[in-house]
């Protein structure tokens, strides 16, 4: 039983969610199916969101390394033939990885609203070079071919979004939302509390906040590289537009907003709602789309600030 | 030699444009701490509502003078204000004293619901209002024929630029206004009624957005969309002046106007990422902008 009790609630979260996306496969509907990856893909990026969030942190340019990942993937499958997943998510997140790396220099003193602004610089830089770049697709992008695993290749018949590629997207998604899980239970998680309640206290203790905010940044961007390349590898097309400008980048602000920072289970939720409403509402409603997504952004604001999953708390009878 | 002239009157032309569809967004921050992306709606707003008014006007009278300038601006600027104060009322009233990301997004949510909003009210298609362009005929400058609205635009900003830096500095209320920038409490505290210079600032910062709209929609065709990629451009504006200051929206918009301008003539792809990497540049070396003053520490 001590062994059991040592184990976390999340991680049994985690692994029950994994089995059973697994297990439902041939259940699933061909679209049921799609938007399961593609939430996953997006909640990605929103999972790095949250780890900023948890920092006192904001990026309003979290597309840049969206479009890092989908275009290390492109790229590396354009002009290098390469077909395997695991490859081009190694290549995107190792891209990411050290962009941030080095823009964390210039970005971990910033905080607030500055931070928020520098990143959207950032990014729209980006979007300029990719929108004018003629090698790099400019405003067209990128179309990428059915991805293969360790040689293995699906059948060309089964379309885009076979068993392979669910399974290494559920896998992979699980095993990094676990990985974020036990890094915001280490020191450097708490350090990220201590950043966002009191940023001169946690230096009087001796800890490095820029230093915390830098590592914060680098798994934020690998993680949003990691659903980048997902997001490719689902939709088979890249743009500029649709990764790196600042409307998308507004969007995953949305959805971490929408699921709260509570837990690491919430992104992946909030990005699921979102792509279900936004599936009907583009079918019922094109033109108020927008505004619905604008009046439940204010309503989470207003009455709901821990976001989707603080109604979890609520129901425990804990105060969120 | 031509070339250089071209370059100088284009770099002024666009940076008086840059600065009238910005000077809101930093004068809303400047006082309240809010940096509003609902502007970009605003601006889109007021260019609907110009481009619209002058569709019906000419409807009827095809040979309009310049009464259309005066029905644009005004329509524009009515628009500004009963939008804006439902914003200020509706919306942020409610989020006052959260963190400043917070009242961002709500904003944000605001500019959502408004593009929408918009598309309901004027439709997908393009409205165009090219006649108070042509009212001023051309002029040349150096060998260079140029549109005379275009032209005007440079005086006219100036003197809307001048007119709202003495209202601040020259006037009583613009000095109560500063007493309320640099401390809420203590000004509250002195008797100065900081909520409805709140509203008023927020009231004048939506008009002025509505106006730059207004004074867009000449020049260029209003579709859907304009407010999201104004909103942006702003941004870098107002960052790199400091936000939140006059002076420095204006000194923004010179450096945007004459990178935009000169990245046009020589490297014409570079345009989009000149006017981003000058605002990342100032916000790596100087968050608080050209202009900025560094905040004191609180503890």
């Amino acid at each position: 039983m001590t062994l059991l009790r040592s184990v976390r609630l999340t991680t049994v979260g985690i692994t029950v969610a994994t089995v059973v996306l697994l297990a439902l496969w041939p259940l699933l509907p061909a679209w049921a199916a799609h938007t399961v990856a593609v939430s996953l893909g997006g909640g990605l990026v929103v999972l790095g969101l949250l780890i900023l969030i948890r920092f006192g942190l904001v990026s309003f340019g979290q597309g840049l390394f969206f479009a890092i990942g989908g275009y290390a993937a492109a790229l590396a499958n354009q002009f290098l033939g390469i077909t395997d997943m695991l490859v081009m998510s190694v290549a995107g997140i190792a891209s990411a990885g050290a962009v941030a790396w080095a823009l964390g220099y210039i970005v971990r003193g910033h905080r607030g609203i500055f931070f928020a602004m520098l990143n959207l610089a950032f990014s729209m830089i980006l979007f300029g070079i990719l929108a004018k770049t003629v090698v790099l697709g400019s405003t067209d992008g990128f179309s990428v071919g059915v991805p293969t695993l360790l040689g293995f290749a699906p059948d060309p018949e089964a379309g885009r979004l076979t068993f392979v590629l669910f399974g290494f997207i559920v896998i992979s998604t699980a095993v990094v939302a676990w990985w974020v899980d036990r890094m915001l239970a280490s020191p450097i998680g708490y350090a990220g509390q201590g950043v966002r309640e009191n940023e001169l206290r946690l230096r009087y203790l001796g800890v490095s906040a820029r230093g915390a905010v830098h590592i914060a940044y680098i798994a934020a961007a690998k993680l949003a590289a990691l659903g980048g390349v997902f997001t490719v590898l689902l939709i088979g097309h890249v743009t500029p537009e649709d990764t790196a400008y600042w409307t998308k980048s507004g969007e995953f602000v949305f959805v971490a907003i929408l699921g709260g920072s509570g837990n690491v289970a919430a992104p992946f939720i909030a990005q699921a709602v979102f792509e279900l409403v936004r599936t009907f509402a583009l079918q019922y409603a094109p033109d108020a789309w927008q505004m619905l997504l604008g009046i439940t952004l204010l309503l989470v604001i207003l009455f709901l600030p821990g976001g989707l999953w603080s109604l979890a708390d609520r129901l425990r009878g804990r105060d969120a | 030699m031509i070339e250089l002239a071209a370059i100088v009157v284009d770099s002024l032309v666009y940076a008086s444009w840059l600065f009238i569809v910005s000077i809101g967004l930093t004068l809303i921050f400047g006082v309240m701490n809010v940096l509003n992306v609902a502007h970009g709606s605003l601006y889109a707003l007021g260019a609907y509502t110009a481009a619209w008014a002058v569709g019906m006007y000419v409807n009827g009278a095809p040979d309009a003078g310049f009464e259309l300038l005066a029905i644009m601006l005004v329509a524009a600027v009515v628009v500004g204000i009963v939008v804006g104060l439902l914003i200020e009322r509706g919306v942020l009233r409610w989020v006052y004293g959260r963190d400043e990301i917070v009242i961002v997004l709500a904003t944000y949510a605001v500019f959502l619901v408004l593009e929408d909003v918009m598309k309901l009210i004027f439709g997908p298609e393009s409205y165009i209002a090219f006649q108070p362009r042509f009212l001023f005929g051309t002029v040349s400058v150096a060998g260079i024929p140029y549109v005379g609205y275009d032209l005007l635009l440079v005086p006219v900003v100036a003197l809307i630029g001048l007119g709202i830096w003495g209202a601040i500095h020259r006037t009583r209320p613009g000095k109560l206004l500063i007493a309320v920038i640099h401390d809420r409490e203590i000004a509250a505290a002195l008797g100065i009624n900081v909520t409805r210079f709140f509203t008023v600032t927020f009231l004048c910062g939506a008009m002025l957005g509505a106006l730059g709209g207004a004074l867009s929609a000449p020049l260029i065709s209003v579709v859907p969309g304009i407010g999201v990629e104004l909103i942006v451009l702003a941004f870098a504006v107002v960052v790199i002046g400091g936000l939140g200051s006059v002076e420095g929206a204006a000194v923004g918009a010179l450096l945007v106007g004459l990178g935009r301008t000169a990245a046009v003539f020589f490297r014409p792809e570079l345009e989009l990422f000149v006017v981003f990497v000058v605002m990342t540049l100032v916000l790596a070396v100087r968050p608080e902008g050209l202009f900025g003053k560094p905040k004191a520490r609180r503890i």
